[in-house]
């Protein structure tokens, strides 16, 4: 975009475009009928073009129809009037005032006009009684493969980095509400580098060990008591048992569920390096309507028994 | 150069002429009745095929807003694209081994250009009369009668050609809901749109085009001579019998011989305005009018029909008989048409036959690699595209091979709802050792449960982390 913005270019485009389309027409015009020269001799009834090769070689002429030739001038007025209609010459704006942008505009109406009733009608449902409606749970498992699918995987079993959103286990909370605003607002979480603050790598390894205690997973029971002591920096976060705290987001360390990994070495980089996490808001992306829905069917995944995704459901929607 | 030639002589050449209006006189003769057999069924199955109804819905509909093509008991989806693909290459075969055998039949009897510029000269000849009071007609100053018959015409015209729009918009969309909306005007824009455009297209070819779309716009009368030969059938004068032309019109006393009485009814005849004893040329359309014509004059002066006639160049210079044009056909360019046409006419049979209502596609989720669960397990996620193309709901088991102890976790029976598509969430375990490092193949099969069994394999790649 930035590479034409000076004033300059505009009437060369204009000039261009114009004198090309007025060229066309005294093309059209001038080949329009021909004055040849008769050879001595020459029947001027004999139909030819006057074009002759190879000394005796001519052209006869084999003419179109009139109307073709009044098409040629049709596409030259046509031209005109779309280049007074539309944008095209240069930076003029054309009459209509059309945009791409707004052509853009008119068709998220339309769909937000065709299908918003359909998500308003949940939107007015509480969250529990939205997961509990199969053709809500169809949309919603629609949505989430198109929206949430990349980062948290088709069957919502995360990835490294990326929450697991078919455990029991929440970062910032469970609740069909809390769900909610995660998806409208987004999340945030940081956990800050720590390694000068525990001071050494042997310090941090056994806060690690320490950390891998709390959830009864395999660890050095001795480094984990030396560790124990320092991990009062964390408990500001973690809580005093390692419980964590959703109202910040600081996750669980005495369960068995990691989000970066559970081996002694990856806690002990998360320690060091720290790590900083986003989720992102999709409040203006989707629409509050699509969250709720969203919302609702995420909920679900995590209380509903047997499979994560039901692959059954009892009513189709995609045809 | 002499002072007499000082100053040469120059002439105008225009390179654009105003069309020469063309009045085909009505004929009547075999090749009439065989082109007027071809028109009542070529239009009986455009405009009666929407009509007809199969297990409760329309039985033919191209239904594009849902990407659903109803053919009979077939349901074509987009994937199924190749099919119109071969059913084109089918056509094309077919023109070229028509055009090779017999020339121009297809433009003669059955091209759509011909058949309705035949309808629309029928209701013109009806309302204005014969040749010869068109003509008149057309010198005229205009006057009531003129008015009333040109307005005549045009309404006739315009009838036909709104019907005929209709019957074309009734393929894309239900054909009763649209009677139903258009009994009472209240089509979708885009119904009136093409329902007007296909009309004002058959009303402006059939109409006022005419002949010039198959001189000036038509590609297959350009290119049919590299599938002509000197033993296709063509339309064509015994120029050897026929010339030097006399115009006595009285009883031949030859019947075998007679030569050509110059009477120009094979020129009046014909609906692009040549002269067929020029010889062969691109304007003839072989719809044998003049066929018809000149055997009905060679009738009627006691000479023996045939001085214009269906037969090939080779026959015509060499003279040769009936049988020696049909034992040409078996020639090398027909045949190697033919057994090309077979081949891919079975194959397309036989692949639409053992066409399976099913379809599936594996699309690998590219979050993850391969993630380690319970037991050293190694997991992936897929999404099964899976589309029930049939017209039944039906219960299918998933299931998955390629590597030992390979097995879908969770859930593996669904059920699909008549010509649903559904994306499927599965995950999919290797137990630990199990496979190599990297990548492995693996297929998913979709079985169906109930009816006719129909399954699907599909490929695809299981990742194990190193």
């Amino acid at each position: 975009m930035s590479d034409f913005t000076d004033g300059f270019w505009s009437p060369y485009i204009t000039v261009l475009t114009i004198l090309s389309i007025f060229g066309c027409g005294v093309l059209l015009w001038m080949q329009g009928s021909r004055r040849v020269t008769l050879e001595p001799g020459q029947d001027p009834a004999d139909n030819t073009t006057g074009h002759v090769w190879d000394d005796d070689l001519g052209e006869l002429n084999n003419p179109l129809p009139r109307w073709w030739m009044w098409l040629f001038y049709l596409t030259i007025v046509f031209a005109l009037v779309y280049l007074v209609l539309y944008p095209g010459l240069g930076s003029f704006a054309g009459q209509l005032g059309w945009k791409s942008s707004s052509a853009y505009q008119a068709e998220l109406k339309k769909a937000d006009a065709d299908y918003g009733p359909m998500f308003n009608k949940y939107l007015h449902q509480d969250l529990k009684t939205v997961a509990a409606d199969p053709q809500a749970h169809a949309i919603g498992e629609r949505l989430f493969l198109t929206y949430c699918a990349q980062c948290h995987g088709s069957d919502a079993r995360g990835n490294k980095g990326f929450p697991n959103l078919t455990d029991q286990d929440w970062l910032h909370g469970g609740a069909p509400e809390t769900i909610k605003t995660t998806i409208m607002e987004g999340r945030h979480g940081v956990m800050p580098p720590m390694g000068a603050a525990l001071g050494g790598d042997k310090d941090v390894e056994n806060v690690a060990n320490y950390v891998l205690s709390l959830s009864g997973s395999t660890h050095d029971p001795i480094k984990a008591i030396f560790g124990k002591p320092k991990f009062t920096v964390c408990m500001g976060c973690h809580g005093s048992g390692g419980t964590g705290n959703q109202a910040i987001g600081a996750p669980n360390l005495s369960d068995k569920i990691w989000l970066y990994g559970g081996s002694v070495d990856t806690i002990m980089e998360t320690i060091r390096k720290g790590r900083d996490n986003t989720m992102p808001s999709f409040k203006d992306f989707l629409g509050e309507p699509k969250v709720h829905v969203l919302a609702a069917y995420v909920w679900s995944l995590s209380n509903h028994p047997g499979s994560a995704v039901a692959l059954d459901r009892p009513t189709a929607t995609s045809q | 150069m002499s002072a007499s030639e000082s100053s040469p002589k120059t002439a105008v050449v225009r390179m654009y002429q105003a069309r020469q209006q063309i009045y085909p006189r009505d004929v009547s003769g075999r090749y009439a009745t065989l082109r007027w057999a071809c028109v009542w069924l070529t239009q009986l199955v455009f405009y009666g095929m929407p009509w007809l109804r199969w297990n409760g819905r329309q039985a033919v509909l191209f239904d594009l807003a849902a990407r659903k093509f109803y053919l009979f008991g077939i349901v074509l989806w987009p994937q199924d694209f190749i099919y119109l693909a071969v059913l084109l290459i089918i056509c094309a075969f077919s023109l070229f081994l028509f055009t090779a055998i017999a020339g121009r039949v297809w433009c003669g009897y059955a091209c759509p250009q011909t058949v309705y510029t035949k309808i629309f000269l029928w209701i013109e000849s009806r309302i204005e009369g014969p040749r010869s009071s068109r003509m008149r007609l057309d010198r005229q100053a205009w006057s009531l009668d003129k008015l009333l018959r040109k307005s005549g015409k045009h309404l006739a015209w315009g009838v036909v050609a709104l019907w005929t729009g209709f019957t074309f918009v009734g393929y894309f969309t239900s054909i009763h809901d649209l009677a139903r909306e258009a009994s009472v005007l209240g089509l979708g824009s885009w119904e009136w749109f093409w329902v007007l455009f296909y009309g004002f297209a058959t009303y402006g070819n059939a109409g006022w085009m005419r002949e010039q779309v198959c001189k000036y716009m038509c590609p297959y009368a350009r290119f049919q001579s590299a599938m002509f030969d000197r033993d296709s059938l063509i339309v064509t004068y015994d120029a050897a019998r026929g010339e030097p032309r006399s115009n006595s019109f009285r009883k031949t006393p030859e019947p075998a011989s007679s030569p050509c009485i110059d009477c120009s009814m094979c020129v009046q005849v014909c609906p692009t305005g040549i002269d067929i004893r020029a010889g062969l040329q691109y304007m003839c359309i072989g719809c044998a009018a003049c066929v018809d014509a000149c055997n009905m004059v060679m009738d009627k002066i006691g000479a023996r029909r045939g001085l214009i006639r269906y037969s090939t160049e080779h026959a015509i210079e060499e003279n040769l008989p009936a049988a020696a044009i049909l034992r040409r056909i078996f020639r090398p360019r027909v045949l190697i048409y033919s057994s090309a046409l077979l081949v891919i006419v079975s194959v397309f049979l036989g692949s639409l036959i053992l066409r399976v209502p099913l379809k599936v596609d594996v699309i690998r989720d590219r979050g993850s690699m391969g993630r380690e669960v319970e037991d050293g397990m190694v997991e992936n996620v897929y999404r099964l595209q899976a589309i029930n193309a049939d017209e039944m709901p039906h219960r299918y088991r998933i299931s998955v091979a390629g590597i030992d102890g390979v097995a879908l976790s969770g859930e593996s029976e669904i059920t699909l709802a008549a010509t649903e598509t559904r994306l499927i969430p599965v995950r999919v375990r290797v137990p630990h050792g199990q496979g190599r490092p990297g990548s492995n193949s693996i297929s998913f099969r979709l079985q169906e449960l109930d009816g006719a069994r129909a399954q699907v394999n599909e490929k695809a790649v299981f990742y194990i982390p190193r």
